[in-house]
């Protein structure tokens, strides 16, 4: 049973993979009926990816995952049953959101936990992809980590700042993992390119690398490149092209929804940057092929040289308080911006003896300016304003205090024309100030040269029993 | 050419923005057709120095700006204000900053 993984990918056809992408991100949920549908079509792996940086730093930066434990645990129960009814392999890549070791762990001891209370049994490869600090200090010194777009160059103060720092993955960590052992049932992985495991399955089986990475590309979402946009998705991929269909029989893929998928969330649409190369989209050809399936051929891979990863870290930067606030009074409104200035000058004299460079205080004025700030073209305010003044210091019992200051200073604050002398501000909440907790930003954003696409991503083999 | 003018809301199939990575904010126009797509890119309204007017950006900062003809797009990719996320987000996501462009005016409907 250990070489189950193997035994499926020996009696795949040479003539076409089937992979099959429940959704776009584990613990979202997806459709169980629309997946059960994919695997009456015979793939020969399921991949799903669970990472993002898209919903902020502090992932990485506090330990916190994309979604609940609970969450995971619903969605991968699904998947470990199919494998445990078809024995072909599950891969799942950046576990809970920013693919940390932690993580990896916690996705682990789930899979455990669910093989225990099912009764079933298998063998798991875990792929890590936490990088040693001394490391990239060693590689900066040595000019082989550079930034990644408008990023500035790595300083090795923001190295020991971040709380953890992990590198994007290839395909090879995957390959590895599937070669290395007599075989793999479920790889979860750290931090990994996104199209990796499905990347990595078609690589296996000896089909374009190209056609791997951009089929890979698309199924990393889901369904996302269909009409409506879905969940579960499949693909198959054959010697000069692959085609790719949504299981949801109410969506369709079509050539424009597959073609202009790639816009999504990335810097060009046509030039994909990953690890070890560039993915170039500019001479493909999208075909309809039925009214819910595309055919896609003609996508390039241009190899890197050297091989390169992204890393990815945060660290923290103090702690925050905000305090929310209504406004209706329309000759309050008409001088928010100077009196602002006013009540943050006063609030700052009053705390002068907290050196002024290690606090903030920032206004979002909705109904004003609050989405776009500066680059907001309407210049009138609405009859109505919700302000919000963002407080960040060193400890959140400062940052209350500041931002506490800031509110009853602005609630009673005087102005001209003022005939409304009770109050400024219609308070919708208690506590009028409130803690959010640390914040976080991203420090490390950058692409570091390595010799091999596998010697920083270490793997744990283990027989998983009941 | 006709004097008149539209706004792109209402010739665009898709105008959005979201981030690309946490130092990058992409922004796409997608067209329903090739026709508009193409009167729209002829129109030369479009362009990086519009774009760096409307996103207080210098042209040469500009990541991405293009006419995709494969897609009937245009795809302008910038730098973040500040890193996705820190202290002073308005929009972690990048979800909203994209009503400038729907408020583009192109002259419309294409008189020949």
């Amino acid at each position: 049973m250990a070489a189950c993984g193997q035994v499926n990918m020996a009696t795949a056809s040479n003539d076409e993979i089937r992979i099959l992408t429940p959704s776009g991100m584990l613990g979202y949920g997806f459709p169980v009926d629309h997946f059960r549908r994919g695997l009456a079509l015979k793939p020969h792996a399921i991949t799903i990816d669970s990472g993002s940086t898209d919903s902020g730093p502090q992932k990485l930066g506090k330990g916190e995952m994309t979604c609940s434990r609970e969450a995971y645990v619903k969605d991968i129960e699904v998947l470990l049953q199919a494998q445990h009814e078809t024995r072909i392999p599950v891969l799942i890549s950046s576990a809970g959101g920013d693919g940390t070791n932690l993580h990896v762990d916690v996705f682990r001891d789930i899979i455990a936990e669910i093989a225990k209370r099912r009764g079933w049994q298998f063998k798991l490869a875990s792929i890590y992809a936490n990088i040693d600090k001394a490391h990239i200090a060693r590689e900066l010194r040595a000019g082989r980590v550079e930034p990644l777009g408008p990023v500035p160059p790595l300083d090795p103060r923001e190295i020991d700042a971040a709380t953890v720092v992990v590198a994007q993955m290839g395909a090879e960590p995957f390959l590895k993992a599937l070669d290395e052992s007599e075989g793999v049932d479920v790889i979860v992985s750290g931090r990994a390119y996104d199209p990796s495991p499905t990347a990595a399955m078609a690589i296996r089986a000896g089909f374009d690398p190209a056609l791997a990475w951009h089929m890979g590309k698309i199924m990393e979402c889901g369904a996302l490149c269909a009409e409506p946009v879905g969940r579960n998705v499949m693909g198959y991929l054959r010697q000069d092209h692959f085609e790719i269909e949504p299981l949801n029989p109410e969506e369709r893929c079509t050539t424009a929804s597959v073609a202009a998928h790639t816009l999504y969330e990335k810097t060009h649409p046509f030039l994909l940057p990953g690890p070890g190369g560039t993915l170039d989209l500019s001479q493909c050809k999208y075909e309809q092929v039925t009214d819910r399936r595309v055919r896609v051929s003609g996508s390039r891979f241009i190899p890197s040289n050297p091989y390169t990863v992204k890393l990815e870290g945060a660290k923290t930067s103090g702690y925050r308080s905000i305090f929310i606030a209504g406004a209706r009074d329309p000759i309050f409104i008409a001088q928010i911006d100077g009196l602002l200035e006013k009540v943050f000058a006063a609030t700052r004299a009053y705390f002068s003896d907290v050196p002024p460079e290690t606090y903030r205080i920032i206004p979002h004025l909705y109904g004003k300016n609050g989405v776009m700030g500066d680059l907001e073209p309407v210049t009138t305010p609405a009859h109505e304003l919700c302000i919000i003044v963002e407080v960040a210091a060193a400890t959140q019992s400062l940052a209350t205090a500041i931002c506490g200051k800031a509110r009853t200073t602005l609630m009673h604050a005087p102005y001209p024309g003022r005939i409304a002398t009770a109050g400024n501000l219609a308070s919708p909440f208690t506590p009028l100030e409130i803690p959010l907790g640390e914040a976080c930003e991203f420090n490390v954003y950058h692409l570091m040269k390595v010799d091999s696409p596998t010697a920083l991503f270490p793997i744990r083999y283990e027989e998983i029993r009941a | 050419m006709s004097a008149a003018t539209t706004p792109l809301r209402e010739i665009a199939k898709v105008i959005r923005s979201k981030n690309a990575g946490p130092f990058e904010i992409t922004l796409d126009i997608v067209f329903k057709t090739k026709e508009d797509f193409e009167a729209v890119r002829q129109s030369g309204v479009i362009t990086k120095e519009l774009v760096s007017q409307l996103y207080n950006v210098p042209t040469q900062n500009i990541i991405t700006f293009g006419f995709f003809d494969l897609i009937n797009a245009v795809k302008i990719t910038l730098p973040r204000a500040r890193a996705q996320g820190g202290v002073g987000e308005t929009d972690m996501h990048a979800a909203q900053q994209h009503v400038p462009l729907q408020e583009i005016r192109v002259p419309w409907p294409v008189v020949s």
